[in-house]
């Protein structure tokens, strides 16, 4: 069995109803070793962060979580693998489903009449995370990304076209958006019965 | 001048010197075992294991603006932190705390001074002891009542009530063991206690030991009873509009008071600086003066907060019965 699933269901007792019954109480709380035990939890709990390695705590600005692919951040413009040219057909589908009509976009038909994205910026100072623009995206080109760090010295330092898009020489590195609402990984590690169960 | 006199002014500035910078170690071991015993690491990243960190909150302390709100009695808002820092250290001056020595004539200036191991030696030094530090609750009362804030007159409130409580448990307690060794004096308790393990007061005085414990951890605002400052209820009690040194001040008294009520424990109950088998004398009184300020750490992780009408139904109708059983008990045994 998981770890986590072991609920404990605890018999506290009635309510003591006469006094007699509250003096009772008291001296079997007073006497029963509960107070003990609190603190061999804690001295063990101790033990182990010193000892075993236990300690939860992330130095985070050194150290990061892994962010699951559901998670919101700052938007990533992904390129073709094969021609290393960005995925974004300009379609404007992303523009129109915003709602917060933070997405301004131009287009324009380049030599060969295929369209190309002349401007493309997110105003992030009004974007909402919500993701529909992913969602909507018919060629995967605009994703959620892993940048969850949003503080910066200017808006600015975010919200351009080349800003978002993967950088010509990490293309190698590009990870494949795993589709929206995709599971964690590990999330089968997470599943565990809710007390209803039982 | 006299080379007792010059003595006593050395060891006052080590004593000073000494208990406040274990009283700032104390911060940082409290951050350190609160962290372990709750799977974190603590402070970590100034200095070695972080142990710069009482250096880079000091600096602060010292730098921060000392602010006194406009409705305050500014000279009562003032001194109310030095009376708790103060009596801290002057309750410390009745402790013999290392073994007297003469300081090398060779020495420039202060050679040939006796250092003695009690600043001021009385023979009454646990009464004075009980009295310097009860006396110091008068910082957080008066702190409360002048900083002109609802959160610090519920704190002083709050000072009064857990005064009145604990201040019984702490003389009766006490009061047993001093009959059995018949005498007020730090340095007789110790010498009572020499025979190793075995004639330790503890195992003739268990209850009066748990009291004394009960009563320590209330009288220096330890987790159990610490409800003059409690946060999730008062804010900070009587240190709400406290900041920079002055909020400092409270702090180093309470480690200086932990320090206190560890060592009067150790003194009293469990044998105080005589040797222990192989271990010599002064390290085992830094062990179990360790021990104690641990144990205040290793409760403040383990148990919830009181309210404080428990505490005083605590105080009041169950520990003060039984420490009155306890010293009639012990009256009788000693008689017979
Ligand atoms: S996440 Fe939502 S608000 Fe932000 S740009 Fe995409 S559609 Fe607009
Ligand atoms: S929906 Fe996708 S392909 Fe269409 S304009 Fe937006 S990013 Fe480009």
């Amino acid at each position: 069995m998981n770890e986590k699933q072991k609920y404990i269901m605890l018999d506290l007792g009635g309510t003591p109803l006469t006094p007699w019954c509250r003096f009772k109480r008291v001296v079997k709380r007073t006497f029963r070793i509960e107070l003990f035990i609190g603190l061999w939890v804690t001295i063990r709990e101790m033990f182990k962060t010193l000892f075993m390695g236990k300690s939860h705590t992330t130095k985070y600005p050194f150290e990061k979580m892994p962010i699951p692919p559901r998670y919101r951040a700052i938007h990533d413009m992904l390129r073709l693998l094969e021609s290393g040219h960005y995925r974004c057909i300009g379609c404007g589908l992303c523009e129109k489903i915003c709602i917060s009509n933070c997405i301004a976009m131009e287009t324009r038909y380049d030599e060969n009449q295929r369209k190309e994205v002349s401007e493309y910026t997110i105003n992030f100072g009004r974007c909402i995370f919500c993701g529909y623009c992913a969602e909507v995206c018919p060629e995967l080109a605009i994703v959620h990304g892993a940048r969850y760090e949003t503080a910066s010295e200017q808006r600015a330092s975010f919200s351009l076209f080349e800003d978002m898009l993967t950088p010509i020489d990490r293309l190698k590195e590009q990870e494949e958006f795993a589709g929206y609402g995709a599971p964690t990984p590990w999330a089968d590690k997470n599943i565990k019965k809710t007390p209803l169960a039982y | 001048m006299d080379p007792l006199m010059i003595g006593i002014i050395i060891k006052i500035v080590l004593v000073l010197a000494i208990v406040s910078a274990l009283a700032g170690f104390g911060t940082y071991l409290e951050r350190k075992v609160l962290a372990y015993m709750q799977r974190r690491i603590g402070p970590a990243h100034v200095g070695p294991l972080g142990l710069l960190q009482i250096v880079a909150d000091g600096i602060k302390l010292l730098t921060k603006e000392d602010i006194i709100p406009q409705n305050a009695n500014r000279i009562i808002f003032m001194i109310a932190p030095a009376v708790t820092a103060a009596t801290a250290f002057i309750a410390l001056s009745a402790v013999p705390l290392f073994p007297t020595f003469t300081i090398p004539t060779s020495f420039p200036l202060i050679g040939g001074a006796i250092v003695p191991s009690t600043i001021a030696d009385i023979n009454i030094g646990i009464l004075f002891m009980l009295g310097v530090m009860g006396s110091g609750l008068y910082g957080p009362l008066l702190a409360g009542m002048a900083q002109a804030n609802k959160w610090g007159i519920l704190g002083s409130a709050r000072t009064a009530v857990q005064f009145l409580s604990y201040e019984v448990i702490t003389g009766l307690s006490l009061l047993a063991p001093i009959m059995l060794v018949g005498s007020l004096s730090l340095l007789d308790f110790n010498n009572a206690q020499t025979g190793g393990v075995g004639s330790w007061i503890l195992w003739q005085q268990p209850v009066a030991f748990i009291l004394f414990l009960i009563a320590g951890f209330a009288e220096t605002n330890r987790t159990p009873f610490d409800l003059l400052e409690h946060e999730a209820e008062i804010v900070s009690g009587y240190a709400t509009e406290y900041s920079g040194m002055r909020w400092g001040m409270f702090f180093i008294g309470e480690y200086a008071n932990m320090i206190t009520i560890s060592i009067m424990a150790s003194l009293i109950f469990v044998g105080g600086y005589a040797p222990l088998g192989f271990i010599p004398g002064w390290i085992a009184i830094i062990l179990k003066i360790s021990f104690f300020f641990f144990l205040m750490l290793w409760v403040r992780a383990s148990w919830p907060h009181v309210r404080p009408d428990q505490l005083m139904w605590f105080c009041w109708k169950v520990l003060m019965p039984i420490a009155v059983i306890n010293v009639m008990i012990t009256g009788i045994v000693v008689m017979i």
